[in-house]
């Protein structure tokens, strides 16, 4: 089937689900926008309490404002040509219609009725899970892995035309490897998030183990340090922020995965939910299910980074 | 005479670069006694911290022998400790655990672990640093940076002292205190020191005998000179005394005149 076909269908329901998936799996990438936004609004609830407990309003409070005001306006901007473009009805339902299905949805996370129908937390909690599993395996066997190929020269000229040819093919591609090797949809969704997460923490890894500065390792020699020392005190800490780095790149990549997997194997979590309320045609649950992938997302991102600082010694 | 610690017979250094072969360094013949202070001097680039590096075994060189106690250098460890010119401290390591990790390892078999922090404090107390401890390298200045690396080096009781321009980032009172502190210890251990500079009053006051370099590329040992002034040496009245004057001029003739067309 041709793209094209691919799109004009994905529209009308009751097509055959595989074409509508990939469609879906084409559009994923739209994603950045509402991630963006998501942004600003965090930013403006971290800052509120900060305003209230501030002594001096004065200065203190225009600073805030400069930060506050910008992002809160470009939500509104959003919100706004949303609700515009909703007026004359269509598809997509408004932001009013959405808050009231939002407002429903959050009243009752956790709600459990039989396998295909669960609250939005467990779905996300399904999805999170999938990616911390098949994340934590690719950091076992990628940042051993990268330590080695950083290391020996050999192994690296070896791994890299291989690593090379694998790291461009999309992660959904070995879905049907997984599945054929675990005969189970749940382990071969976490198989694909395994996948994409290994990429960047071998490269990484590798990355940052050529790169440690001569001058440290020419200190280890003078001490004559034994291995586990040279490893512990310098070949670690020096190799740690690249590390960090992989593993951000990793998890980022991971959260974008997992929704698609979800929707072709189907199961419990958040790319499933989506899918489940697409062939419901509730569309404004999909429109909270992005809000829900983009701020899970960023939290994700930004926890990560407040690890990578405290662990980056410039800037500690 | 005492005995020769550190010969180095015909010594070249090429290095291959992009470019082609680099001859940094040729027919450096030199040998350091027992106890001795040398002081390599010549100007920037020339091949002083090459030297340096062949000594402490950083690098081996491309033609020619190095030994030390009569055996070749294979290697660097930490009997020939090394300041180096950039100091070189492991950025994740506040500046006791800087000069600790160089403690434990020399002495961290025999001693226990008050002992070795005792040595540790001890030798950044001597560059005036106690107050800096707890203190990453990016937190302290560059001037302080190298005064951990001197106590590092010092902290391990080396029977070879290499320094590479060790004062070259501290204010002149700053560096007037340490160098004394550093004749000090060196007459109290008997150490041997091999100390790159550029500060001719420096090379003087400190060295038994200033190795003049040419300039490169393919540099080599132009002049060596011996100071014969007595110690202790006193900074003050030796600046009245016209033999250091002679041992200054001889230095600086050296360098501004006999290779400054080449610096150029
Ligand atoms: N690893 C290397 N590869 C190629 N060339 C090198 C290498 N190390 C040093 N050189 C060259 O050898 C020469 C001497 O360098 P060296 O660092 O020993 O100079 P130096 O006398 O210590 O200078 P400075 O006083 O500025 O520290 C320079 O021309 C330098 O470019
Ligand atoms: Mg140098």
């Amino acid at each position: 089937m041709t793209l094209a076909a691919v799109a004009d269908r994905a529209g009308e329901p009751g097509t055959e689900k595989v074409s509508r998936v990939r469609a879906a799996v084409q559009s994923s990438t739209g994603k950045g926008k509402a991630m963006k936004v998501v942004t600003a609004e965090q930013a403006a609830a971290a800052e509120t309490p900060a305003t209230r407990s501030g002594v001096r309003i004065g200065a203190w409070g225009r600073a805030l404002l400069r930060v506050v005001v910008p992002p809160v306006a470009g939500l509104a901007l959003l919100i706004g040509l949303w609700h515009l473009a909703t007026l004359n009805g269509g598809g997509i339902p408004s932001p009013g219609k959405t808050w009231d299905a939002a407002v429903v949805i959050f009243s009752d996370p956790f709600y459990r009725e039989g396998p295909n129908d669960q609250g939005i937390g467990w779905n996300v909690l399904a999805s999170l899970q999938r990616v911390a599993i098949g994340f934590g395996f690719a950091a076992l066997v990628g940042i051993p892995a990268g330590f080695m190929l950083g290391r020996f020269a050999v192994l690296s000229q070896m791994m890299n035309p291989i690593i090379s040819l694998l790291r461009p093919v999309s992660p959904l591609a070995w879905l049907p490897i997984g599945l054929l090797v675990f005969q189970r949809a749940d382990p071969a969704a976490t198989w694909t998030i395994f996948i994409c997460s290994i990429w960047p923490m071998i490269m990484n890894t590798a990355q940052g183990v050529t790169r440690i500065p001569q001058d440290y390792l020419n200190v280890a020699r003078v001490l004559k340090l034994s291995e586990w020392k040279v490893f512990t005190k310098i070949l670690f800490p020096a190799v740690l922020p690249y590390m960090l780095t992989g593993i951000r790149l990793s998890i980022g990549t991971a959260w974008l995965v997992i929704v698609a997997a979800e929707m072709l194997t189907g199961g419990v979590g958040i790319g499933f939910w989506v899918w489940d309320e697409w062939n419901n045609l509730k569309v404004e649950h999909i429109i909270i299910a992005i809000f829900v992938i983009g701020t899970v997302g960023l939290i994700l991102e930004q926890a990560l980074m407040l690890v990578a600082r405290r662990f980056s010694y410039e800037n500690r | 005479m005492s005995k020769k610690i550190v010969q180095i017979e015909d010594v070249g250094q090429t290095f291959s670069t992009k470019n082609g072969p680099f001859t940094a360094l040729r027919g450096i013949n030199l040998d350091i006694h027992e106890g001795e202070s040398v002081s390599l001097i010549g100007h920037s680039g020339c091949g002083k911290s090459t030297l340096l590096n062949l000594i402490s075994g950083l690098t081996t060189p491309t033609s020619g022998v190095m030994l030390c106690d009569g055996r070749e250098i294979a290697g660097p460890g930490p009997e020939r400790a090394v300041v180096f010119q950039n100091h070189s401290l492991l950025p994740w390591l506040t500046c006791f655990d800087n000069v600790y990790l160089a403690v434990d390892r020399v002495f961290g078999a025999k001693e226990g672990k008050a002992k070795l922090k005792k040595r540790t404090e001890d030798a950044l107390a001597l560059v005036g640093l106690s107050h800096a401890e707890t203190k990453f390298p990016h937190e302290i200045s560059g001037g302080m940076k190298q005064r951990v690396g001197i106590a590092r080096a010092l902290s391990m009781e080396p029977r070879i002292l290499l320094m590479d321009e060790p004062f070259g980032a501290l204010d002149a009172l700053t560096r007037a205190m340490l160098q004394d502190e550093l004749v000090k210890i060196l007459a109290a251990t008997k150490a041997t020191m091999v100390m790159v500079t550029h500060d001719v009053d420096e090379a003087v006051l400190l060295s038994d005998r200033v190795v003049m370099l040419t300039n490169g590329p393919a540099a080599t040992i132009g002049e060596i000179l011996e100071v014969k002034l007595e110690r202790p040496r006193d900074r003050l009245a030796l600046a009245e005394q016209p033999e250091f004057a002679r041992y200054r001029a001889a230095v600086l003739d050296f360098l501004y005149k006999k290779q400054l067309k080449h610096a150029a």
